[in-house]
């Protein structure tokens, strides 16, 4: 632990308090990655390591992408990784169309019926959709067994309106006044002199709804009747919490051990959000903080 | 500025949200009318210069007609149209939707063709010992996590910040922020994997030669199996909005307690403590604002593992009646009765707030 930047009132800790805040703090840590790092273990170990140490191991003795070789050929676990992927795509970008749209219009200042508007939406937040009305209102728009049921229900979130709301608040006025007085259309304005200045904003938003549509697993349940359509949190809550043994789920994965395969899908599940998320990491305080900062 | 940093941070957590957004109305609704008061110039009569190029002609001058109005925002509202159209489509028409608590629902008659029944499902809620039970089993679990997760984040809050290397601290901030991000059947998943029957923990301690624990699927544990789950997930992310408030203290106050020969607990407790007590009743009177809100996915996907009488909650007594029991009416009926005691307590945990926001979030 560096100490160049400890103001000089704190003095120097006593060993004993710096070795508590280390153990501390690994202990933290370790309870965050051990859980997760198991799970790879598992998912990449041979089928007799896994039995031989019932069931999960630390360390596999040899590693072995047999598991995910098995379940990414085809079957269902390819297909509802395409779906959720396809999802998430689709879903992330219709709702960051829609949420910019709504939060710049409702940012600027005296625009007609703004505060109306406002509070139309603010108050959705107080008194959500309960799930059975919810549930009428998709199966009457017609959603069943459609991708569209899992998208268009949660198109736009009033938490990362408002967020996004509040941060082209702070864009200074001077800038669009500028713009406009130069000629621009409202729509050269957004997409010219707005959107570039809110990247680290667009940046957090577009992951909050990214995972929210990769996670999203119990409306498969109630609005799809065809299980093929399911995404992949659907289909791993289905045998992993589910109590469906794998077997049950598709015939054809008897050669590697159950547990390898199950511990592959949660990996799978997983490993998107792992990936993205170092690099939008730094955007969190600055977008949302600063979002919110200013609104 | 502090005092809207400390405002700001409330919005680390969504579930604290919405009385923020009040507040931030409020003051929005200050600033439109301070605004409103010098474009008018408070003169009557005379047209005031105006330093903003799109103030609208107000008050002095006659108003430009709706239809004007429109045509003058017209690219706006375009803008806007597909997210209102959202919102109305699905959570208005949702809230009418709330029509089938009254109603003796059958899907193959729809709304219009069902038989009204006036106030018979809350009736028989009101009866209904498997309605009771979820409401207990809410409670025990809302006030578990009052108790044992609420002051969680402060604790690792503190903890992230009296560690003064940058490197160490921000790798730990990655590190506990990430489970956040993940879904709960991940989460439930994992946990199954570390404390179930054939799990991680219990060989351990069958190498150990102890006994094993049972922890899934026992009715006993459930409670704080669920906090532990939340814990885990969420402690990590709940600490943004401490460690915002906690950057916020000020460092003369430090000083001039150390140089008073203060140690660190004293420290902590006539300083730290103290600089963010607004902002720790703020979150705390949001979260009773938020009481009966404990979650769903987690409960709907570990109820079955303990069986209904630990394991079901208000939501899942919901999804259960009128999913998988079909009786869609009396569930939609227990669905708006929690939801309007949920209004109301937002309600008052807003006015509270407010009161107490007037020396706790603004002065800060």
């Amino acid at each position: 632990m560096s100490r160049t930047n400890a103001p000089a009132w704190m003095g120097r800790p006593t060993p004993a308090v710096r070795a508590a805040k280390a153990v501390a703090l690994t202990v933290v840590v370790a309870l965050v990655v051990f859980p997760l790092w198991t799970v790879l273990a598992t998912s990449l170990a041979s089928p007799q390591n896994v039995i031989a140490n019932g069931g999960w191991v630390v360390w596999p003795d040899e590693f072995s992408f047999a598991s995910y070789t098995e379940i990414l050929q085809g079957g269902i676990i390819s297909r509802a990784l395409l779906v959720s992927a396809g999802i998430t795509i689709v879903g992330t970008a219709l709702s960051l169309v829609c949420t910019i749209g709504l939060a710049y219009t409702l940012s600027r200042p005296q625009v007609y019926g703004g505060k109306p508007l406002l509070l139309l939406v603010l108050f959705t937040f107080l008194f959500p959709p309960g799930m059975v009305p919810l549930f009428l209102v998709v199966q009457g728009a017609g959603l069943f067994d459609s991708y569209a049921a899992l998208i268009l229900p949660f198109l736009v979130n009033v938490f990362n309106l408002v967020v996004m709301r509040g941060f082209f608040q702070s864009i200074p006025s001077e800038l669009i006044d500028a713009a406009r007085i130069d000629g621009a259309s409202e729509l050269g304005i957004l997409r010219q002199v707005v959107l570039p200045l809110s990247k680290a904003v667009i940046a957090v938003v577009g992951l909050f709804y990214a995972v929210a549509y990769w996670n999203r697993f119990f409306e498969a349940i109630i609005y799809f009747n065809d299980q093929a359509k399911w995404p992949i949190g659907t289909v791993l809550r289905q045998y992993v919490t589910g109590g469906a043994s794998l077997a049950e789920t598709s015939g054809e994965l008897a050669a590697t051990s159950p547990q390898s395969v199950q511990m592959a899908v949660v990996m799978l599940a997983t490993l998107p959000i792992v990936c993205v998320y170092p690099f939008l990491q730094r955007y969190f305080v600055k977008g949302v903080v600063t979002g919110a900062l200013k609104a | 500025m502090a005092h809207r940093t400390d405002k700001a941070l409330t919005y680390g957590c969504n579930r604290f949200m919405f009385v923020n957004i009040l507040f931030r109305l409020g003051t929005a609704r200050e600033a439109f009318d301070v605004s409103m008061t010098r474009v008018r110039g408070g003169t009557g009569g005379a047209s005031p210069p105006t330093g903003t190029a799109r103030a609208r002609p107000e008050g002095g001058r006659p108003r430009l007609g709706h239809l004007r109005r429109i045509r003058a925002d017209r690219a706006l509202l375009l803008f806007a149209a597909p997210g209102l159209a959202y919102f109305l489509f699905f959570h208005y028409g949702a809230l009418f939707g709330n029509v089938l608590a009254f109603q003796d629902y059958v899907p193959f008659l729809g709304i219009s063709g069902s038989e009204w029944v006036g106030l018979a499902h809350f009736e028989r809620m009101f009866t209904d010992p498997l309605f009771w039970n979820a409401v207990k089993n809410t409670l025990v679990i809302a006030a578990l996590q009052l108790v044992f997760f609420f002051p969680a984040p402060l604790a690792l809050a503190l903890l992230l910040n009296s560690v003064v290397g940058d490197t160490v601290r921000r790798f730990v901030q990655s590190v506990v922020y990430l489970p956040h991000f993940l879904s709960w059947v991940i989460v439930v998943a994992l946990f199954q994997q570390m404390l179930g029957g054939a799990g991680v923990v219990n060989g351990w301690l069958s190498d150990l030669g102890v006994g094993g624990v049972s922890i899934i699927g026992n009715p006993d544990a459930y409670g704080p199996l669920v906090i532990a789950q939340l814990v885990w997930k969420e402690c990590g992310w709940a600490t943004i909005i401490f460690l915002a408030a906690l950057s916020q203290v000020d460092e003369q106050q430090y000083e001039a307690a150390a140089l008073d020969g203060a140690g660190w607990w004293r420290r902590l407790w006539h300083v730290t403590l103290p600089a963010i007590r607004p902002v720790i009743v703020l979150l705390l009177v949001l979260r009773l604002g938020e009481f009966l809100s404990i979650g769903f996915e987690q409960f709907f996907l570990q109820r079955q593992s303990v069986g209904p009488e630990t394991g079901e909650v208000l939501e899942t007594f919901v999804y259960f009646t009128g999913f998988a029991g079909g009786d869609f009416g009396y569930a939609a009926a227990v669905g708006l009765f929690k939801g309007v005691i949920g209004v109301a307590l937002i309600y008052a945990a807003n006015k509270v707030a407010h009161r107490l926001g007037e020396q706790g979030v603004y002065k800060a």
